[in-house]
């Protein structure tokens, strides 16, 4: 498998690998895909009073591309507000990273992680952000 | 300690040559060049009489006559001979066949092309070290039985069947015996009597020798099998197997054979040695580390372990400019199918993906082994830390260590 020096970059040094406090309201935590596909992707966001992500953290048990592509993520997720973070494609992860086609839904998976995460940070704080109408659409 | 990078413990992928090996293809490469069919000069004669040496020596690696020896191009050829030869030539005897569902891909795929053409195939389930019994294979003969095909030993977990016993109950129902030796032949002893093989692959590349040539083994007396031939043309190989013979491949072939036959019994305990080490090692650094294949049913070189929450791939890549090894995870593979080996031996799926092969071999060293286990612990331990454990805790059913 022929991987990008930016996805080996982000491979080998991950960013923002770690957790949260699961009990702080302020935080959201997603857990998507599966073990038995061989990908499992937590994604964990901080939420300020604006509704913007302060901190986002992930753990993975996963091949490369996963573990490069919820990394991304994660850099990505800080700093936006839960509307933005929502914006987030599995395409844009995929093309920053020039995933191997047979590799994509490692891609998907991190979008959906991050979905998760926004929708338990709702359920948990019950504020209401604009974008959680765009959530579980799909 | 000093080892050069990186090191390769993929010996059941393919090993290095061996230099005695290459020096004795070099003439054949250069100034003897002749083709082995040609029975009227020199250079012929020559060829034909380095490919009968070398005839020799492979049969006498196996316990066989050399004039029951084919030359192939590989181990795959072999079983596509063996098994499609077989299958044509005893059709009005019979339409069924038995073998495993852990064999290589050139058996299980030549007989799911079988079965298309009317053959009945019977997929034998093994236990959960990958082996079958004798008394399986018995149960599964029937009067339409006309060939028990079973590896000798597994390329994945190095599980050895009970072969010998299995020959015992081929030779009692008079059903053919085919074994696919590409990974047993050379690294413990196989012989064709002692263990009742009516049909053997076998491979060079497994055995430090070139790759693009193999044989099969044919058993001319108590039964003559015979074949349906497979590659039609200039009638080489008493026309079982048509093609102008790959000369220096052959030399390769018989070289390698040579070696491995008079320096196996010390070289066997040798890599075994190693690769205990290499287990220990591993296992007293880590937790949950399961052993795939049988603990001591198993080739002397080959160690395969499932790490519980690191997924194979992330293993490998990390330390792909250190070591090379194989992992049985989908994720490496272009299909991203699990090893159809762990998964027929009932390996959990997320196990599946947490497995990687270590096949030792002829050149390894023990301070090599001991920067493996070190460097392997060391990154297994760092990829945890990434892995959701906690969520991962129940699926991963780990037996232990």
């Amino acid at each position: 498998m022929e991987y990008s020096e930016k996805l080996m970059e982000l491979f080998m040094n991950p960013k923002n690998v770690g957790t949260l406090d699961e009990d702080d309201p302020n935080v959201g935590t997603g857990v998507v895909g599966s073990p038995a596909c061989g990908d499992v992707m937590k994604f964990q966001i901080k939420v300020d009073d604006e509704g913007r992500i302060t901190d986002a953290r992930f753990k993975t048990f996963g091949c490369g591309s996963a573990i490069a592509s919820a990394s991304l993520a994660t850099e990505w997720l800080k700093g936006r507000t839960v509307e933005q973070a929502l914006q987030i494609k599995n395409m844009e992860i995929a093309k920053e990273l020039s995933l191997p086609p047979i590799k994509i839904h490692c891609s998907v998976l991190a979008e959906e992680g991050i979905e998760s995460a926004v929708k338990d940070w709702h359920k948990k704080s019950g504020r209401r952000a604009d974008a959680i109408a765009n959530v579980g659409k799909r | 300690m000093t080892v050069n990078l990186p090191i390769y413990f993929d010996n059941n992928a393919t090993t290095p040559l061996d230099k005695r090996v290459l020096e004795a293809m070099m003439p054949y490469l250069g100034a003897d060049f002749g083709n082995a069919a040609s029975k009227f000069h020199v250079f012929g004669r020559r060829a034909e009489a380095a490919v009968e040496k070398a005839r020799c020596q492979v049969a006498d690696l196996i316990g066989a006559k050399s004039e029951e020896i084919i030359f192939t191009s590989g181990a795959t050829e072999s079983d596509n001979l063996a098994i499609k030869g077989v299958a044509e030539m005893y059709r009005e005897k019979g339409n069924h066949i038995i073998t495993c569902m852990t064999e290589h891909k050139a058996v299980i795929d030549t007989c799911k092309y079988l079965e298309t053409k009317g053959c009945r195939i019977t997929w034998l389930k093994p236990d959960e070290y990958g082996r079958v019994t004798a008394e399986q294979v018995e149960g599964a003969i029937t009067d339409r039985t006309i060939l028990i095909s079973l590896m000798a030993a597994n390329n994945e977990t190095g599980a050895l069947h009970p072969v010998a016993e299995i020959g015992k109950v081929a030779k009692n129902h008079g059903v053919i015996f085919h074994s696919d030796a590409t990974q047993a032949a050379g690294k413990m002893p196989v012989n064709v009597e002692t263990m009742g093989i009516d049909l053997m692959s076998i491979s060079a590349h497994k055995m430090y020798g070139p790759k693009g040539i193999g044989g099969l083994y044919v058993r001319r007396h108590g039964p003559r099998v015979r074949l349906a031939i497979q590659m039609h043309g200039g009638g080489h190989e008493r026309g079982k197997r048509s093609g102008t013979l790959n000369v220096p491949g052959i030399v390769g072939m018989g070289t390698a054979c040579d070696i491995a036959g008079s320096e196996m019994l010390k070289e066997s305990g040798r890599i075994a040695t190693l690769r205990d080490r290499l287990q220990e090692e591993i296992l007293n650094g880590l937790n949950d580390v399961a052993l795939n294949g049988h603990p001591t049913e198993r080739l002397p070189n080959t160690v395969n372990l499932s790490f519980a929450y690191v997924e194979g791939e992330s293993v490998v890549l990390s330390l792909a400019n250190e070591l090379a090894v194989s992992t049985g995870s989908a994720c490496s593979s272009e299909s991203l199918e699990s090893s159809h080996v762990l998964m027929a031996m009932g390996v959990p799926e997320a196990m599946a993906h947490s497995s990687i092969r270590f096949s030792l071999g002829r050149f390894n060293t023990t301070d090599e082994v001991d920067y493996a286990s070190e460097r392997v612990v060391e990154v297994v331990r760092r990829r945890r830390k990434m892995s959701p454990v906690k969520e991962l805790q129940e699926v991963f059913g780990v037996r232990g260590t």
